[in-house]
């Protein structure tokens, strides 16, 4: 279950057609489960495609209904960057993702370990609220998260949405806690008993031992910052020069009175990059991030 | 796992957690770490979570724009959302149009998807990474992607319609077929709940089907009688998290409702939001424009505890599921 994307199973489900299909009807079964695979996959990658052939066409050609490129005009992506303040918008989407990050990591840790390990009154409690926490609906709190920062003068910035993480992170923490549960309580009372407190037990033994659990968090904070559009529109909708990237993008079109398509596209195509780029490099931490969040049965 | 450790000194024997006296309660030595680690989250717990939650009950009964003191001013917000409103009726509506079709889809779909990917045997890592991906797409490049690929002009979708003689459609900009675009937008990028039914999938124990094979269950009959209610759980949590998604779908309908008017403005002006129609105007879009566009924060908030309180209902479902897994997890 560890890298469902990237190995083959290693126990093949029962009801999985055997290797090589041994008689005519598994063969014909094992085309049929191959076909419609295959068409799943191009189904789920065709739209991304049509993006990028679109973002090289050039401006006549993008008011057509052409679908391959007569030429390829790569310039548009520079062209994005003459149109908008690209790297402003990056700059912050930067600020805003890394510096939420590193804080996530900071205080969600610690506590993610105090409630995979330690029973104390009110762990329960604790838990439950975490889990309300994570799964509550942005829009509920944002009046009077607006009001608290609109009187300490930080609206405007990013800051309002980059403190909360600086202050633990209900997903993040949960999805370290299901990570910490993983490894037997041996090894920690194996260094309690080699005098550790409970500091260098986190950061000596269960750290090193839950390195996939880390990335995952991190990955996650970093895209679901990344891809953040409420929070910054809340607070710096009205700031085009606190703008990150989701905003930047969505504004795109309109801003530019752009009928055509093309470089719309480049910019998407140019949102769209780091994070395939960053997935390309870390499936495996990815998948089993998702996996650990979902509920075990 | 009992941990049996030799006890030193005169310690109780400790089973897990460890640090568990014998009639609860951490030592006085862990508190000290417990209320170290936990620091941190307990501040920010207070101030981002239970005060803005009391904070939104109170502003409910207010009239409040903001800036001047807040009124009270009783039920009045609640009656006017529930009998006054004309627009939140749509809202709630298309909310609720989400909540049911996205969840029943995206639970059915990710299942169906995770089957074929289950059996699949050659190239296996090369098609979960093409039907994974799409989950990856930030939600503002993925609504472009879609507004695009569904334009009615110049989009590939329609244009491919053309080659069978089909006359396509207007997708996100025909007020009974924006949802449904928006569904098969959300469809698109349900990787991840995909992936975790999956893994759920190729968790169930092969021995179980032998055992079906052997007393001559087909495939179907397998299938519901062993996979489904081995992944029972994992289905549930689909079912949760897909109605939290959908309670809470703001990006993709405001961004899609912009782009696709082709409004000069700026993306947030309250004119182009819930285009075409209203239909793609969800409730907490209609919050938002109540209470940052409107400044109508008193009304913003008290839609914002209706919203809370459906919501908290399926969260209570999540949080009841997980506690009993946990004490399966500590029984074992």
């Amino acid at each position: 279950m560890t890298a469902l994307l990237s190995e083959p199973p290693k126990v093949a489900p029962a009801t999985a057609v055997p290797r090589r299909p041994r008689n005519k009807r598994q063969l014909l079964d094992w085309i049929a489960v191959h076909s419609v695979a295959l068409a799943m996959g191009v189904i789920f990658t065709v739209p991304l495609v049509f993006v990028f052939l679109t973002s090289v066409m050039s401006d006549r050609q993008a008011l057509t209904s052409n679908m391959w490129p007569t030429e390829w005009h790569f310039e548009n992506f520079a062209l994005v960057f003459e149109k908008a303040p690209m790297l402003t918008y990056l700059g912050n989407s930067l600020l805003y993702s890394v510096v939420a990050t590193a804080g996530m990591l900071l205080s969600s840790v610690p506590a993610a370990y105090a409630l995979a390990r330690f029973r104390f009154r009110g762990s329960n409690a604790a838990f439950m609220l975490l889990i309300a926490a994570m799964m509550l609906p942005p829009q509920v709190v944002a009046v009077p998260l607006y009001s608290m920062w609109a009187s300490a003068g930080l609206t405007g910035t990013l800051w309002p949405l980059i403190v909360p993480y600086l202050l633990g992170d209900a997903f993040s923490i949960f999805l370290l806690r299901q990570f910490f549960l993983t490894i037997p309580e041996d090894y920690l009372d194996a260094a309690r008993i080699d005098g550790c407190n409970e500091f260098q037990i986190l950061y000596r033994v269960l750290l090193p031992m839950t390195r996939p659990g880390i990335a995952a968090a991190s990955l996650f904070t970093f895209l679901y910052t990344w891809n953040d559009y409420f929070g910054p529109l809340l607070y710096v909708g009205e700031r085009q020069d606190s703008w990150p990237l989701s905003i930047a993008l969505a504004s795109f079109r309109g801003m530019h009175r752009a009928t055509q398509w093309n470089l719309t596209m480049a910019a998407t195509t140019l949102v769209l990059i780091p994070v395939l780029v960053l997935f390309l490099f870390a499936q495996k931490s990815f998948v089993r991030g998702i996996t650990f969040t979902g509920v075990k049965g | 796992m009992t941990t049996t450790l030799p006890t030193l000194a005169a310690e109780p024997a400790t089973t897990r957690p460890a640090l568990v006296k014998r009639r609860g309660g951490v030592r006085g030595r862990n508190r000290r770490w417990v209320i170290l680690f936990l620091a941190p989250w307990a501040v920010g717990m207070a101030v981002f979570f239970v005060y803005p939650l009391l904070a939104t009950v109170y502003f409910s009964f207010t009239n409040y724009n903001g800036l001047d003191t807040a009124d009270f001013v009783g039920l009045r917000n609640f009656v006017y959302l529930f009998t006054g409103d004309p627009v939140v009726r749509t809202a709630a509506y298309n909310t609720l149009w989400l909540v049911v079709v996205l969840t029943v889809l995206r639970v059915a779909f990710g299942l169906g998807v995770a089957s074929v990917l289950a059996r699949v045997t050659t190239g296996n890592s090369l098609l979960r990474t093409l039907c994974y991906l799409p989950s990856l797409v930030p939600p503002v490049a993925a609504t472009l992607t879609f507004v695009f690929v569904f334009n009615p002009g110049t989009g590939p979708v329609n244009s491919v319609l053309g080659w069978f003689g089909i006359d396509g459609p207007l997708w996100f900009n025909d007020p009974s077929l924006s949802k449904p675009a928006l569904t098969l937008l959300t469809l698109w990028g349900s990787g991840e709940i995909m992936i975790i039914i999956l893994a759920a999938i190729l968790d169930v124990p092969k021995d179980l089907y032998e055992a079906a094979q052997l007393d001559g269950a087909g495939p179907v009959m397998q299938f519901r009688k062993i996979t489904l209610p081995t992944i029972a759980p994992v289905l549930l949590f689909g079912v949760v998290n897909s109605v939290i998604f959908a309670l809470q779908y703001f990006t993709q309908a405001i961004v899609a409702g912009s782009v696709a008017s082709g409004s000069a403005d700026m993306v947030g002006n309250s004119q182009i939001m819930g285009y075409p129609n209203n239909s793609t105007l969800t409730f907490p879009v209609w919050l938002y424009q109540q209470g940052f566009r409107a400044y109508h924060m008193g009304y913003a908030s008290a839609m914002a505890v209706v919203l809370f309180i459906v919501s908290f209902a399926f969260t209570a479902i999540l949080i009841r599921q997980l506690r009993a897994g946990d004490s399966e997890e500590a029984r074992s």
